[in-house]
């Protein structure tokens, strides 16, 4: 049977926060993302029991593991439900093998703990207490030591955060792998973009404790709740586009913007479908009041300012390139020098790498 | 020098150390993990010895075994003789006493355990028991041991509580505090000054180790 995850839940906070979650979701990633505070980790606690919501009912695979009204609780400690928590929790009386083995019925090392100790990297740490290692390896074996119970769910909050690139993809791989054979729901819990975008098979947006929108990052990107999701992601500029050239030799791909003529260069990556987003930060666009010559960013636009407004130090540009539209940022010192107002034709100048490829 | 005094005080703080560890961890553990919010009241019952007259502690508890209390009546019933002047007696009213020496620093000690911990062992599938025993009771050893160090220490120096309890019986009830207070009245400071001396010395060595072991922390007024 597959293992869904459907959980429906309320819980009212003395500070007035209020967490008001409905979910339903199969096995894979599946990224929680939201800024601080929207109520992520909340969530986590109360699937994994460690929190008692006001209402709601929580199933995994069929099993009741809450439900409110029939006063079913199962604890913790029963619900099989993996969680790496942020801060690691690694128990610091014991070496790296011990904490693997805690949650073994032998709680005694053997090749299981073995084996995954190998696959994080960490075998050569085994005798080391968690005082005595990194950011990185703590928190592999954190994640080696609630994989290694075979949980039926696993949550996980920002594991990664704060490690390096290299560290994160190992990682990746190493849960990647793990999932094509356990097949669980997991909910990777982040507030960085790149992880948003990269990790998920879909993604689940969380703000002020409710889920705004959810779907194919793809989907979710271009859904009603968008101007919120683009303000959590940085992009105020979020164009649907689609692959219509690529260029391994320049390490570029050519993005056509739906519905327009507008050819955008973006990085090089492979896509599933030619169907992409492209994310670009209003700060990122550089504006010439004549066609800029000599530079090194591959796309010069051409444009007519819409509209214009003015908040504090901040000017917002509505840019309007053969029927694409853009946002740019610029001071008020860059307003006055360029002689900036509305219905005046405008160059964009946008960086290759300026242009986020934010789902393929 | 008052040998059977000393020897009977040493086998009493023994016994005494040793039946508070067994009712303080419970006890301690509930202290410090409970939601109740009736929480306070037995936090001050435990507390209580700190600031009673120990005549007080020792009238109560000598009126609750004598053979008019229920108790008292059980316990004659069971055994033939009250608990009253016994041994045995000494044994409740001093557990009693340092109660709080030896649930205090225990309590305040897993209630100092990381509960990022207990939730994390929680999710590895670990019961409360479980969590309890390999994670809390290992990563509070040091105050485990100054709770039961600090009951020895107090038991071995008790006065007023022995006295109302045990009377002064030598080789039966008569500690060692007592047989101090003996020598004093008959003016023997001799005897007097070598008992005090020891207990003295007794006593500073348990507060060293106790002390020793937790070099950074505040241990006698375990507050939380």
């Amino acid at each position: 049977m597959a293992l869904t995850l459907s959980a429906k839940l309320q819980k009212k906070f003395g500070s007035g926060f209020a967490l008001a979650i409905e979910l339903d979701f199969d096995t894979g990633f599946h990224i929680l993302f939201g800024a601080s505070g929207a109520g992520k980790t909340t969530l986590l606690d109360c699937l994994a029991g460690l929190t008692t919501p006001d209402e709601g009912m929580i199933s995994l695979g069929g099993r009741i593991l809450l439900n409110t009204s029939t006063h079913i609780d199962v604890p913790t400690f029963q619900r099989r439900v993996g969680y790496v928590l942020q801060s690691q929790g690694l128990f610091p009386h014991l070496t790296v093998n011990e904490n693997i083995a805690f949650g073994l019925e032998s709680n005694r090392p053997n090749a299981k703990v073995e084996e995954i100790m190998r696959e994080m990297e960490i075998a050569e740490l085994q005798d080391r207490k968690p005082g005595q290692l990194s950011a990185g390896q703590r928190q592999r074996a954190a994640l080696a030591r609630t994989l290694v119970t075979e949980p039926r769910l696993l949550l996980m909050d920002e594991p990664l955060a704060a490690l390096d690139a290299s560290t994160k993809s190992t990682i990746v791989n190493v849960l990647r792998r793990w999932n094509e054979q356990r097949q669980v729901p997991i909910l990777y819990v982040t507030h960085d973009r790149e992880e948003a975008y990269s990790l998920g098979e879909r993604l689940i947006v969380l703000e002020e404790g409710k889920v705004i929108a959810s779907g194919a990052p793809q989907h979710v990107l271009t859904s009603p709740a968008r101007n919120a999701i683009a303000q959590l992601a940085g992009f105020e500029n979020l164009l649907q586009c689609e692959v219509v050239a690529e260029h391994p030799e320049q390490g570029t791909m050519s993005c056509r913007v739906t519905g327009t003529e507008v050819v955008l260069e973006a990085p090089l990556t492979r896509v599933a479908g030619p169907e992409v987003v492209l994310g670009v930060r209003a700060g990122d666009i550089l504006l010439a009041a004549e066609r800029p010559r000599g530079v090194s960013a591959r796309n010069v636009l051409l444009g007519r300012i819409e509209s214009l407004e003015q908040r504090g130090v901040l000017v917002r540009l509505f840019v309007n390139v053969n029927g694409a539209k853009f946002e740019a940022h610029v001071t008020p010192g860059a307003r006055i020098a360029l002689g900036l107002s509305g219905e005046k034709n405008i160059w964009l100048v946008i960086k290759t790498y300026s242009c986020h490829l934010l789902s393929a | 020098m008052a040998w059977s005094a000393l020897l009977l005080t040493l086998k009493l703080s023994l016994i005494v150390s040793a039946v508070l560890l067994i009712i303080g961890l419970p006890m301690g553990a509930w202290i410090a993990f409970s939601r109740e919010r009736w929480k306070f009241l037995v936090e001050s019952v435990v507390a209580l010895p700190l600031v009673l007259p120990p005549t007080v502690l020792g009238f109560y508890v000598l009126v609750a075994i004598g053979p008019l209390s229920p108790f008292g009546h059980w316990y004659v019933r069971l055994t033939g003789h009250t608990l009253a002047f016994t041994f045995q007696g000494l044994v409740v009213g001093s557990v009693l006493y340092s109660l709080p020496f030896a649930v205090q620093p225990m309590a305040a000690g897993f209630a100092a355990v990381d509960r990022t911990l207990l939730a994390a062992a929680a999710t590895l599938g670990a019961s409360p028991l479980v969590v309890f025993r390999r994670v809390v009771l290992p990563l509070s050893k040091n105050a485990i041991v100054t709770g039961v160090m600090l009951a020895f220490a107090h038991t071995l120096g008790e006065f007023g509580v022995v006295l109302m309890i045990g009377g002064n019986i030598p080789g039966q009830t008569q500690t060692v505090s007592i047989a101090i207070y003996d020598s004093v009245q008959a003016l023997d400071y001799r005897s007097a000054n070598q008992t005090a001396l020891l207990l003295l010395a007794v006593s500073f060595v348990m507060l060293s180790l106790v002390y020793g072991l937790n070099r950074s922390k505040w241990v006698v007024w375990p507050w939380r």
